[in-house]
């Protein structure tokens, strides 16, 4: 017994070496976009023959995952892999992937569907898979009628997009924006919207009369407009869905920008009363004006935040053109931009974290961001000429226009629409049938 | 009263006097002055002028001189002899034992290869062996110090291996790795708490037996959506790395590793 005893002493006197768990630090990572293959729907002979007699279109199959695919790609994020390459069939992969053949082409994300024709409708059901687990992270079907064919592909580039990325999409969402034809001393101005691919392109007014800054209500279809009837600037309000246009009423003087608030009962916009230019808001139910701001400086471009407490603007007070923001009652200015250059059209993200603008700096226009408080500016694009960002509803990408220059024969002049991520890296132009500036971006069709 | 007055004062005066006599004067010692150094003021052109070339000659002989007695200084034939008088060659007992071979055989080629073999000893000697000696020495300290320098170096990385269990290398090795593999979801927003701590198994061969989210409850919460996409590519970097670049050593220290992943630093930008 004693023995035992004094063994068990000794082992527990015995050093004994043991080892802590290993911790590792991975603060890095890269910004390469996430290879994704999206595998094109499956499809029965009888839906194929369907759709091609109702919606003219011989493969709906791969029309719609092509939509996926482009709008994957252009958000940068993603990296569609080459069709190609796919070494399974799409109605083989949509039951059952086999992981290591998509392994293989090192895709990291894979999705397969099934489109049919079913009761009048058009069915589409969709999986997004992780290749690396070799497990289904999604599985959603849509119901609808044939013709919402393309929004279908944007809805699923929106639910694959906010699955992989933790945001929301904003792919099944709507530019408004001004379509610009003609020589540059007499512009034919007409507004247009379209798909935020550039398709269903449509004109909404004849060109009679100039319009500018057309912006988009965030809760809903509705827009805001500026248009000059008989040389007056006068904000009109037009519904997407109905057609229906309403005066919002004359303003004396000029006046910018007119832009709803986050919640649609207000707009706020600039005029010049007396000859300075103030800013103000305009409650759309009972049509009281409201003076938010009260300075012999010249204040314009007002923007929401998104829960509705602040407003930025921009103001010369201190001399030169700046950005400031107060709360909505006009109280508590505070300066915010202190950069070299003339800063303008401050734009609050819909996540609110920052604040987008236009500045010009030795001649040059750049977009750029900075946060509310006006900190950690980054320039993401230089050119030219180019103003008038507009977010993204998930505060990610900036829409805006871009002109170029004249040549000497007074020629070559015109205006494009671009788009610009975060990072700065994804610039691209924007499709349209006709010269564009002003966007405006909408908020998502689907919520 | 008047005598236990008096007493006191007296003791007063007795104590106060002892304290302000001893106490800090008797203690400090005298303020050792430098001694005064007097300066003469030279004019220096004559000497900093270039002098004619029979001037320069002699400077130079001069200069040359001088440099060879600092050069006998810098190698003291003493601790040579002192530290290890084995390990030189000793020229003169050399010399000894050629002379006794001249004396004894008269064998000419012998003695030829043996004067021959003296004169490059000669030769050596010209060389000055005690700067041989001293060389040797430099070289020794020299070693001695770059010993001590790699000492200090396997001290950090014994300090590291204390704190992370891997040295620096090995850690910078696994992390760049898992950098070239860990697509950061670039949505996420940069001012949450968002830290996803995996803890892995691991084989020999650095391959992944089973990886586990160490706050895998948060997945399924709702409003986690942007923890649950940084897990899952945090979780895809680790299957496309393996097998990971692990130590080829050690495997007991490292069969567990915990992964912490950060993307705040790089979605800040």
């Amino acid at each position: 017994m004693k023995k035992f005893f004094i063994s068990i002493l000794v082992i527990f006197l015995l050093p004994t070496k043991s080892f802590g768990l290993i911790e590792v630090d991975i603060t890095r990572g890269n910004l390469n976009p996430l290879p994704v293959a999206v595998s094109p729907l499956s499809i029965d002979e009888n839906s194929r023959k369907s759709f091609e007699k109702i919606l003219k279109k011989k493969n709906i199959e791969i029309e719609i995952s092509t939509i996926v695919e482009n709008n994957l790609r252009t958000s940068g994020l993603f990296n569609p892999l080459d069709k190609d390459a796919f070494l399974q069939a799409p109605d083989i992969a949509n039951l059952k992937p086999r992981f290591e053949d998509w392994n293989l082409i090192k895709a990291q994300a894979l999705i397969t569907g099934k489109v049919n024709y079913f009761d009048d409708k058009l069915r589409v059901e969709f999986r997004l898979w992780d290749v690396l687990a070799g497990k289904e992270m999604m599985a959603l079907a849509f119901t609808t009628v044939p013709n919402n064919w393309r929004r279908v592909g944007h809805i699923i580039s929106d639910k694959v997009y906010e699955r992989l990325t933790g945001e929301k999409g904003y792919f099944d969402t709507r530019i408004i924006y001004v379509s610009e034809e003609g020589p540059k001393t007499k512009r034919i101005k007409k507004l247009a919207i379209m798909d935020q691919d550039g398709a269903n392109n449509k004109f909404l007014t004849l060109g009679n009369e100039l319009v500018l800054t057309p912006r988009f209500n965030p809760t809903s279809q509705m827009v805001t407009y500026l248009s000059y009837f008989r040389n007056l600037p006068r904000v009109y309000l037009l519904d997407i869905e109905t057609g229906m246009q309403e005066v919002v009423g004359d303003f004396p003087g000029m006046t910018f920008a007119p832009r709803f608030s986050p919640d649609g009962k207000k707009i706020i916009m600039s005029f010049a009363k007396d000859g300075n230019s103030d800013i103000y808001t305009m409650d759309l139910e009972n049509r009281i004006v409201e003076k938010i701001t009260d300075h012999p400086s010249i204040d314009t471009s007002p923007s929401y935040s998104p829960n509705g407490k602040l407003i930025s603007f921009n103001s010369d007070r201190s001399g030169y053109q700046q950005i400031y923001v107060m709360k909505n009652d006009g109280t508590n200015v505070k300066r915010i931009s202190f950069g070299k250059g003339i800063y303008g059209t401050p734009v609050w993200s819909p996540r609110g974290d920052l604040i987008a603008f236009t500045k010009l700096h030795k001649g040059k226009f750049y977009i750029g961001v900075m946060r509310t408080d006006g900190t950690g500016e980054r320039l993401l694009t230089e050119n030219f000429y180019q103003e008038a960002p507009s977010w993204s509803p998930n505060g990610r990408v900036l829409i805006f226009y871009r002109e170029t220059k004249t040549d000497e024969k007074g020629e070559g002049f015109s205006a494009k629409l671009w788009s610009i991520d975060l990072t700065g890296y994804n610039e691209r132009m924007v499709k349209t049938p006709t010269d564009g500036s002003d966007p405006s971006w909408s908020s998502l069709l689907s919520d | 009263m008047n005598r236990s007055l008096i007493a006191s004062s007296v003791l007063h005066i007795i104590v106060i006097s002892i304290t302000a006599l001893s106490l800090p004067f008797l203690s400090k010692k005298p303020i050792d002055l430098p001694p005064i150094v007097s300066i003469e003021l030279i004019q220096i052109t004559e000497k900093t002028n270039i002098p004619f070339a029979p001037k320069a000659k002699k400077i130079i002989e001069k200069v040359k001189e001088k440099e060879k007695k600092l050069v006998s200084e810098q190698a003291p034939p003493k601790k040579v002899k002192k530290i290890k008088p084995d390990a030189v060659p000793m020229p003169k007992n050399e010399i000894e034992k050629v002379k006794k071979i001249k004396d004894d055989k008269q064998n000419p080629e012998k003695i030829d290869n043996e004067v021959k073999q003296v004169s490059e000893f000669e030769k050596k000697e010209l060389f000055n062996p005690d700067n041989i000696a001293a060389l040797i020495d430099k070289s020794k300290e020299e070693s001695a110090e770059f010993i001590k320098k790699n000492e200090k170096v396997s001290q950090d990385q014994e300090k590291n291996f204390e704190n992370t269990g891997l040295t620096l290398s090995e850690e910078d090795a696994l992390k760049a790795q898992i950098f070239g593999c860990w697509s950061i979801p670039l949505g996420l927003p940069y001012n949450e708490n968002l830290l996803v701590r995996i803890k892995l198994q691991l084989k020999p061969d650095g391959s992944v037996i089973r990886s586990e989210i160490l706050d895998h409850a948060r997945m399924n919460k709702p409003g986690q959506g942007f923890y649950k996409v940084l897990a899952e590519s945090a979780l895809r970097a680790v299957k496309l790395c393996q097998p990971l670049r692990v130590p080829s050593t050690g495997y007991e220290r490292w069969k567990e590793l915990q992964l912490n992943f950060d993307a705040r630093e790089m979605l800040e930008g």
